[in-house]
């Protein structure tokens, strides 16, 4: 609720409050037996905070195993967080045996996936496809209404109408794209999370839907939790990043911020490791080591067996994320202790 | 960096097809190129551009219907691709080595890292076991697996992602090739480890003197691996030259496109330049230029009549604007 005095637009679209989520991947229960083995549980988040603004784009970048699209899961509902909570416009999620979101706010985001051959059915019509939510929120059921709508969003998303009578294996990876950003919208969804949307596609397609997602949002006033590891499609798109390095936010700051100066040593380390397309041949720092096993994460600062800026305090305490004074996000001791080279 | 007369690896007029039921269709067309010794090619192009299928045909693994049509591939100035199946096998081993996208599926699960080396190393070369195992040790310090003794009596599932490539490029050094092809070697890996296999691969072009045929969809890697590139669309090369010309002055509009829909850090908001439409499908080919219905800069002869690849600047582009067609 927005406290009084204040404009209902500074309130978050979505807040997550400490959310975590672990995940058992504990060996089968005779194995455990024999073995003496105890249960093991994966923390794929954890202690994650972070807002969504009304009409921004939210990145979140990370390595594979990060966690980031847990985290787009979890805002989602597919799966309940082991702690914290979530909250979308106010609303707080549900128990997980009522679907954790009441339909009111499921109808108000929807998801796009990165894989545009896996995520569609291939034996249904594009018709039917970009048709279904309207059909599961019971949003629309005379048959010419439906035809209407699909063809309205097939147009917006630079399809043909004629479109929605074929099936999946007719498009190409970007037209298919162009079809899961169709159904997403037929709900007309305020909130979209799209998991590596372009990861699949080649780069001009790639241009063609990135466009595509821009022109939309400034159009219907859509927010964005936008999942990639490509810092070059990030920069290209959000207004805030947020980095996560095994489970964890790490910095989280404004997009312009985080790429001309970026904090966190994992973060210098990632922007420094993207090829250099101008070929200046700028000297390129040796990234060393690899992401630690999830399973058994470092004491301390889970990134400091890889940062070449730990100290003592690194090993054993783990960094809080502490506002600076251009209120950027990081969870590092050598920022808050001024030992980061500018 | 011309290497006519001295070059490694020749292919000429290459071209592969599918026999279907509906024709013959053509997935690489009149494709030719050198490397020479040292240097590392890249081949770029999107998906159905025909590099991975060149690469193919070169190493002789394609797969049947697909077949070579036309054209020649030499290694050191012999015909190897009119082999017999025993004999391009133990060219392959021996002479080439392949790295793929995927490094689980080079590697067989059910054997140690070590049997895998040794055992390759063995089959190519007349060496005893014990020094087959210290040429796997050394191998794979050099492609930088900490520890390589222990590590050598690990499955390829305690490797993670990273550990794992370098495994596979050990594997492709065993018998020290003369030829490395490299198919998408970064693509399935994380950027950190994508930058440290990328320092890796150049730094074994050099040091082994081998020529690279570097095929891969990403222009970054390209620009910070390879000497020369060549652009491939809708299975023939639209432009070919050195890295920097192509990436800084690219003649062909295709490539042009290409490097500017290619999303840039620091280009917060500003929209994308991107190129309209798709490659088109094998079965349906433009006539005259590939690109041409996609073509911003089209003109009469582009629907007509294909180009030929034509000396612009330093490099050659298959492009009308930069040569009139003969019958004009």
């Amino acid at each position: 609720m927005a406290p009084p005095g204040q404009p209902d637009d500074a309130r978050p679209l979505v807040a997550l409050r400490a959310v975590g989520r672990d995940f058992d991947v504990s060996r089968p229960w005779l194995n455990r037996m024999l073995e003496h083995a105890p249960r093991q549980l994966l923390r794929a988040v954890d202690d994650f905070s972070a807002e969504v603004r009304k009409s921004e784009t939210l990145a979140l970048v990370g390595e594979s195993g990060c966690g980031k699209s847990t985290v787009a899961r979890l805002i989602v509902g597919l799966f309940p967080p082991s702690r914290g909570r979530i909250e979308f416009d106010g609303t707080p999620q549900t128990a997980a045996a009522e679907g954790l979101w009441s339909d009111a706010v499921r109808r108000r985001m929807q998801m796009i996936f990165q894989d545009p051959y896996a995520s569609l059915n291939p034996r249904w019509r594009v018709m039917d496809i970009v048709a279904e939510p309207l059909r599961a929120h019971g949003l629309m059921t005379r048959r010419a209404d439906l035809r209407a709508r699909v063809f309205e969003l097939l147009t917006q998303v630079g399809l043909a109408p004629a479109d929605g009578d074929k099936y999946p294996h007719e498009f190409s990876g970007g037209q298919r794209q162009r079809i899961s950003i169709a159904r997403a919208l037929s709900s007309a969804p305020e909130f979209l999370v799209c998991d590596e949307p372009t990861s699949a596609l080649d780069v001009s397609v790639q241009a063609q839907i990135l466009n595509l997602m821009r022109a939309l949002q400034e159009k219907l006033g859509l927010t964005y939790l936008f999942i990639s590891h490509n810092l070059a499609v990030v920069s290209q798109m959000a207004t805030r990043v947020g980095v996560m390095y095994l489970g964890r936010l790490v910095e989280l700051a404004d997009a312009a911020t985080l790429f001309s100066r970026p904090r966190h040593p994992y973060t210098r380390m990632l922007l420094d490791a993207i090829p250099d397309l101008e070929m200046s041949g700028r000297a390129r720092t040796p990234v060393a080591g690899e992401v630690a096993n999830p399973l058994d994460p470092p004491p301390g600062c889970a990134f400091h067996p890889r940062c070449p800026l730990a100290n003592q305090r690194c090993r054993i305490e783990r960094p809080q994320l502490k506002a600076e004074p251009d209120s950027t996000l990081v969870a590092c001791h050598a920022a808050e202790e001024g030992r980061i080279p500018a | 960096m011309d290497a006519r007369g001295t070059a490694l690896l020749e292919v000429r007029n290459l071209r592969v097809e599918f026999p279907t039921r509906r024709g013959t269709l053509v997935a690489v067309d009149d494709v030719s190129f050198d490397i020479a010794p040292g240097e590392v090619l890249g081949v770029v192009g999107e998906s159905g551009a025909g590099k991975s299928l060149t690469g193919m045909a070169i190493i002789g693994l394609l797969e049947p219907p697909g077949r070579i049509g036309a054209g020649q591939v030499l290694l050191e100035g012999r015909r190897i691709d009119n082999l017999r199946r025993e004999s391009l096998r133990q060219i392959r081993g021996r002479r080439i080595g392949a790295i793929f996208q995927d490094p689980l599926t080079s590697l067989d699960p059910l054997y140690t890292v070590g049997r895998q080396i040794t055992e390759t190393i063995q089959a190519h070369l007349p060496v005893s076991r014990r020094e087959a195992r210290e040429r796997a040790i050394a191998l794979l310090s050099e492609v930088g697996i900490p520890a390589p003794e222990r590590r050598l009596d690990h499955y390829p599932h305690q490797f993670s992602g990273g550990m794992r490539q370098r495994v596979v490029i050990a594997l492709a050094l065993c018998a020290q090739p003369k030829l490395i092809i490299a198919d998408e070697p970064t693509t399935a890996l994380d950027v950190s480890t994508q930058s440290q296999i990328i320092t890796l691969l150049q730094r074994l072009s050099r040091e082994h003197h081998a020529a690279v045929m570097l095929i891969t969809h990403d222009m970054g890697v390209i620009a910070e691996t390879a000497h020369r590139v060549a652009v491939m669309y809708a299975g023939r090369i639209a432009e070919i030259g050195p890295v920097r010309s192509i990436i800084h002055s690219p003649r062909h509009p295709y490539t042009a496109g290409l490097m500017r829909s290619i999303p840039r850090v620091g280009a917060t908001g500003v929209r994308l330049a991107q190129i309209d439409g798709a490659m088109p499908r094998l079965d349906a080919i433009p006539r005259g230029c590939a690109f041409h219905p996609r073509c911003p800069q089209r003109f009469e002869p582009c629907d007509r009549e294909r180009p030929p690849l034509l000396e612009t600047g330093d490099q050659r582009a298959a492009c009308w604007l930069h040569g009139a067609p003969r019958t004009a």
